[in-house]
């Protein structure tokens, strides 16, 4: 097994009963990667955390921590996992300071570097101010931020955060996101979300799963560029007949807007943009804007959602790029 | 397993219920030694005593009266200590840091027994504090206050033992303070059962109290003790699969 693969899940499925939560996931998360974990509610991205973290079992599968298989030593491989569930793990009548000094012997810190590490992560969270503070008494971020103390107290190799920053109003979300980051550098840091933008700003290896399964597994270069769609919008001063761009060739359809503006679609990667900008001058058509359509996250996340719905779903997302840019256009 | 156990019994004293438990049985348990105290040194009692050659001495007189009771109260309290073992981390969620944290189920529960264990500790070192108070007017039998110490202790851990059971079982800590006490007052109804007739001698013999009174009489025999440590373990076990299947559902 490589070294630097802290977690290694293979075939994983999980089964409520008859239900089927999780489906033959494998997948691999190494050192040094921040992976998002995306998907729809209901998709079983808790379900594969708490797989992983031990606190459920796999009906089919084998996960690896750290090179410690999960079955055969259940406690060295929990021993190197930080885990924030989806609600944090509280004990609302202890202090803050009480309740971090209790997780850093829980995970077997020695006793005489227990106070350093409560003050590292008090430091790291932000939590100073209010640690002698009861838990209970505390607001939804900061309650938030004590969970997510208590997970990377004992610096395990492999933080696992469900949907962190729930909760958090929009500076603290961007401190933990932070401190995210800051993780990632030395362990690695499996975060479960539904917010795109956060996985845009923090990860660098995105997974999609839906319905139990995987639909996709790549890294963020991976699903930008399949953000690249076949449209441009162009803004003409005295434009010519429509007929005229449609004759282009590579242009697929051509559409008038409002104010002389005109989204063209093109087929593949036959970007006409230097034709057009030749025929533009030629023509006097007095072409000021040239905006190549980017799609959002969103609509990535979208397409591949209804992608993995339609009919012959167990191919992966990738190769189905011309399904989803039709899509797309329709 | 002593973090646990640790964080259990500081939790408890966080709360109010545990210094109202404390406060309680100590008033209600001093009221009946104050009582038999007073009986035992009334003038007629003491000449009946003194006539009797077999008469029950002061430890028997009065400390194994005080023993019943504690049996009794906390027979009545425990299921609300017991009731929140458990089924409270369920409800709060924070189950799950204790299930990802590199510690065995085994730890867990045994953490969880011996955290409350250390409270009746306490409990029951303060109550033993009014049977001392004798010591200024009179002897005492030691050995069979130790014997009903060592009877109360096993006693406790047995019904501490099944509540953490039932608590392991819901997430509705009223449930389970419920059926706890249903549970203990069943197996302490099976004594009753001994007047009825001989075919129900097995179940007086699981009864519960039956094997604390030898115990508290000064009676010390390995079968009632190996009942209590039987018992003790068998509802620890079944504590601990019960947790473990949670992870498989």
């Amino acid at each position: 097994m490589n070294l630097d693969s802290l977690v290694s899940v293979q075939n994983l499925s999980r089964f409520y009963g008859n239900f089927c939560a999780v489906k033959d996931i494998s997948f691999e998360v190494k050192r040094g990667q921040i992976l998002g974990f995306l998907g729809p509610n209901g998709a079983g991205k808790t379900t594969t955390m708490q797989v992983i973290t031990g606190t459920l079992a796999p009906t089919i599968g084998q996960i690896s921590i750290a090179g410690y298989d999960l079955l055969d030593f259940p406690l060295k491989a929990k021993g190197a996992i930080g885990y924030l569930p989806e609600q944090p793990p509280l004990y609302k009548e202890m202090r803050v300071v009480e309740y971090l000094h209790f997780c850093a012997k829980l995970h077997r810190i020695p006793r005489t570097e227990v106070a350093n590490a409560v003050s590292r992560v008090l430091d790291q969270c932000g939590l100073e101010k209010v640690s002698q503070r009861l838990i209970g008494n505390l607001s939804k971020g900061y309650q938030q931020r004590v969970g997510i103390a208590q997970a990377v107290i004992h610096t395990p190799s492999v933080v696992i955060l469900d949907e962190p920053t729930i909760g958090l109003d929009p500076i603290q979300i961007r401190e933990i996101r932070d401190l995210i980051r800051r993780l990632g550098e030395e362990h690695s840091v499996i975060l479960s979300t539904h917010i795109l933008p956060e996985v845009q700003a923090v990860c660098n290896h995105v997974q999609i799963i839906n319905n139990g399964q995987l639909i996709f597994n790549g890294s963020i270069d991976d699903l930008f560029s399949q953000k690249q769609s076949n449209v441009m919008q162009i803004a003409l001063h005295r434009p010519p007949d429509i007929q005229l761009l449609k004759q282009i060739q590579g242009v697929k359809e051509v559409e008038l807007q409002k104010n002389n503006r005109f989204r063209i679609q093109y087929i593949g990667d036959n970007t006409p943009t230097e034709i057009l900008v030749e025929k533009s001058v030629v023509g006097n058509w007095g072409l000021y804007e040239l905006i190549p359509e980017h799609r959002s996250l969103e609509q990535v996340f979208v397409a591949l959602m209804d992608a993995d719905e339609m009919p012959s779903t167990n191919e992966s997302a990738l190769e189905k790029k011309d399904t989803i840019s039709t899509m797309e256009a329709g | 397993m002593w973090i646990i156990a640790a964080r259990e019994l500081r939790s408890l004293f966080l709360s109010p219920l545990a210094w109202s438990i404390l406060g309680a049985v100590q008033v209600i348990c001093g009221w009946f030694f104050a009582l038999q105290v007073y009986l035992f040194v009334q003038p007629n009692v003491q000449a009946d005593l003194a006539m009797n050659p077999d008469a029950p001495g002061l430890t028997a007189m009065v400390v194994a009266f005080l023993f019943d009771w504690i049996g009794i109260v906390l027979l009545l309290v425990l299921p609300l200590l017991t009731m929140r073992l458990i089924s409270e981390e369920r409800r709060n969620n924070t189950l799950p840091l204790l299930l990802s944290a590199p510690v065995s189920m085994t730890s867990i529960i045994l953490g969880k027994f011996l955290g409350m264990m250390g409270f009746f500790l306490i409990l029951l070192t303060m109550l033993m504090l009014m049977p001392l108070s004798l010591l200024f007017g009179g002897s005492l039998d030691f050995g069979q206050i130790a014997s009903g110490l060592l009877g109360a202790i096993l006693f406790l851990g047995a019904l501490t033992a099944l509540g953490l059971y039932i608590s392991t079982l819901t997430a509705q800590p009223t449930v389970a303070a419920f059926s706890t006490f249903a549970a203990f007052l069943l197996l302490w109804m099976f004594d009753w059962a001994e007047g009825v007739g001989e075919q129900n001698s097995v179940l007086s013999y699981l009864a519960i109290t039956k094997h604390y009174q030898p115990l508290v009489k000064g009676l010390f025999s390995t079968t009632d003790v190996i009942y209590y440590v039987l018992f003790i373990a068998l509802f620890l076990i079944l504590s601990i699969k019960r947790l473990d299947s949670d992870r498989l559902q």
